[in-house]
């Protein structure tokens, strides 16, 4: 009953005339850049960051949590009406919703995939109403073995679960890790790879890694690919579903959060997993089997209910224990820091206000952008024949806006060119950029935790495990290092 | 580097040739280096300072750089055994072009010079300039439309940074002069 109350008190902030406002330009924000091909909502995120520097924290998290929320309602326009998916989480809906769009039926694709957004958005923030603070009730008397632990976690993850390669991307994590030591050592302000340089004894800031790697290493990464002769939009009129559709759709809306949302807490590289599982059960439970490939309608509403679940199931990690499991909750947890507040199991008691407020802004923005997608999707399809050359200069432009922002530094552009020059490199070489991030962010927290729990002890390592919850979280990631070995030996013995 | 002298390569390829091939070698390379630069700037750490705790600031810093190191030789060996990075693909990349090498420096060079003259310039002009250059290097050739979009945005984002949300930015001659 106290989270209800608590709800109802988040509701009277998000629904003042600023917060509304707030709300309301995240939103419009979010869908634009997630309709934009070629910027995801993390880049997204991290070019808005500067916007918020004049902002109080509350509006801030509302307009952040309106662009993330946004982004995932754009990105699928983007994969049903030009079949090229920006982000990994909108590639299951290109499979289906470009050929509806195809054969004429993108308006239900489009419709089917709005409102499927809507309905796992809706139930994965009530269920976000409902465990996170449970979550967080628990998790307050952990210590800093388990912060550890669960940093551990979230690194072993992130290498090991993400992309083809672990080596690459361990490689990728170090790198991160190494940036996030620049600057003066915590406790003892000993100066660490800083060079003698005053500057870097402040470190690097995390804004601009974010937009380093993000948007000035996507944009010089796609200028030396760019590709000559861009897609043309399969022209559609507003979204709508006939009876049969709806008839066909309204179970798979409903299955795709069951699948979402655990996913979404969990470090396993965000909404990519979960849609393709809830693809898969689509297919396996559909009568219309025979549909899938050539435009099966299910395969666009699960999916796409599973893919706004799962950023619901992200909050919770995110706000409860300060994990972030994919990289827009990273570079919004880079947000928070910016404004010293530390989210973990005792945000919900030190900033009631502020999470309540932001949790209640999302049931607010997914109303907003039903109210704003159905109606505008033609409008917005507009903006996928926006000219390459602008749409990169953009980014160009607002991430040299935004570095400079930060301290008003034109040496913060220099750091900028170079991560973004690193994150080219990356993208070239198939080192993934999120374990980098995660390292810069979560690598000081994570030594600071290490040591901490090492002073505890008195230096014995067996203070790090000494707690139920610790040896839990080490067995876990036991588990994911020991998971390609076992399976090769599963294989072999299989063959 | 022990990588470069990994053998002969099996087919009889030339040494550029080979090379080309095995540019991630380069990403070794860049790793074992950055590894070595972390463990010499621990080791010369000087931490007679107050140490609080068993854990200095030097165990995490060694960690790491000895980590970078040995990802550096891990990484080698699997790059010699034909591992390859996969690039990453996107909404408008085409992979099958080989790179454009010649877009990718004239954007650099475009943005290093927004850096030095921001400073002399202010914000709306160096923008506009920045957007102009990047959109010109990145293929636009409309010379009427070009300067008026980067010119409009530039003045656009200065009023709403300054102005509107309060995040100052250099206004350079050109506000002194308005």
């Amino acid at each position: 009953m106290d989270s209800l109350n608590s709800l109802v008190d988040g509701f009277g902030t998000a629904l003042t005339p600023v917060n509304l406002l707030w709300a309301a330009l995240g939103v419009l924000l979010g869908t634009a850049i997630g309709v934009l091909p070629g910027i995801g909502p993390a880049m997204a995120v991290a070019l808005l960051l500067p916007v918020t520097y004049g902002l109080e924290p509350t509006g801030a998290f509302i307009m952040f949590a309106g662009i993330y929320y946004g982004a995932m309602f754009g990105g699928s326009t983007t994969s049903i009406l030009l079949n090229t998916p920006g982000e990994s989480a909108a590639v299951v809906a290109a499979i289906e919703g470009n050929p509806m769009a195809k054969a004429g039926r993108g308006a239900q694709a489009l419709a089917a995939a709005a409102i499927g957004h809507f309905t796992g958005g809706m139930i994965g923030t009530i269920l976000l109403v409902v465990l996170a603070p449970t979550v967080a009730s628990l998790a307050v008397d952990i210590g800093a073995p388990d912060y550890f632990a669960i940093m551990v976690l979230a690194f072993i993850a992130v290498t090991s679960v993400l992309g083809s390669s672990r080596i690459r991307g361990l490689a990728s994590l170090l790198i991160g890790l190494t940036v996030g030591l620049v600057g003066l050592d915590q406790m003892t302000g000993q100066q660490r790879l800083t060079f003698g340089s005053l500057q870097l004894a402040d470190g690097i800031d995390v804004v601009i890694v974010a937009v380093g790697l993000f948007a000035i290493g996507e944009a010089l990464w796609v200028a030396a690919h760019l590709r000559r002769s861009t897609g043309t939009p399969i022209p559609v009129g507003r979204p709508w579903l006939g009876r049969a559709d709806v008839r066909r759709t309204w179970k798979s809306w409903l299955r795709g959060p069951v699948i979402g949302f655990p996913f979404g807490a969990i470090p396993a590289g965000g909404a990519e997993i979960p849609t393709f599982l809830s693809y898969v059960t689509e297919k396996r439970l559909s009568k219309h089997r025979d549909q899938f490939g050539k435009g099966a309608i299910e395969g666009v509403a699960g999916p796409e209910s599973a893919a706004s679940a799962s950023a619901a199931g992200t909050l919770v990690s995110m706000l409860t224990l300060g994990l972030p499991t994919t990289a827009v909750a990273a570079v919004m947890l880079a947000a928070f820091q910016q404004y010293g507040i530390q989210p973990g199991p005792l945000l919900f008691e030190r900033e009631p206000d502020l999470v309540w407020g932001l949790i209640a802004s999302l049931f607010v923005g997914m109303v907003l952008l039903l109210a704003l997608n159905l109606p505008l999707a033609p409008l917005w399809a507009k903006l996928l024949r926006i000219p390459r050359p602008y749409l990169y200069a953009g980014i160009l432009f607002f991430a040299a806006v935004g570095a400079y922002a930060v301290g008003g530094e034109a040496l913060d552009l220099v750091i900028l060119l170079v991560i973004g020059v690193l994150g080219f490199g990356m993208r070239r070489y198939g080192l993934p950029v999120l374990p980098a991030v995660i390292g810069v962010i979560l690598g000081p927290a994570a030594e600071q935790q290490l040591r901490r729990a090492l002073q505890i002890s008195d230096g014995s390592v067996t203070g790090l495990v000494d707690t139920p919850f610790s040896v839990t979280v080490y067995v876990i990631v036991l588990l994911i290092l020991l998971w390609p070995p076992v399976k090769k030996v599963i294989t072999r013995v299989r063959a | 580097m022990t990588t470069e002298t990994a053998g002969p390569p099996p087919r009889p390829t030339t040494a550029r040739s080979w090379l080309r091939d095995h540019s991630e070698l380069g990403v070794c390379v860049l790793l074992l280096a950055l590894g070595v630069l972390v463990l010499t700037d621990t080791l010369t750490m000087d931490v007679d300072l107050t140490q609080r705790g068993p854990v200095g600031p030097r165990t995490v810093p060694a960690v790491v750089g000895a980590g970078l190191v040995l990802v550096a030789l891990l990484l080698a060996v699997d790059v010699l055994r034909g591992g390859r990075g996969e690039a990453e693909g996107g909404e408008d990349i085409d992979l099958a072009e080989p790179a454009d090498g010649r877009t990718v420096a004239l954007l650099t060079g475009v943005f290093l010079a927004f850096a030095v003259l921001i400073g002399p310039l202010g914000f709306p002009i160096a923008g506009a300039l920045l957007f102009w250059g990047s959109a010109y290097a990145l293929g636009s050739r409309h010379h009427d439309r070009d300067p008026l979009i980067a010119a409009g945005l530039s003045l656009v984002t200065y009023f709403v940074f300054d102005n509107l949300l309060g995040v100052p930015l250099p206004g350079g001659p050109l506000m002194g002069v308005l």
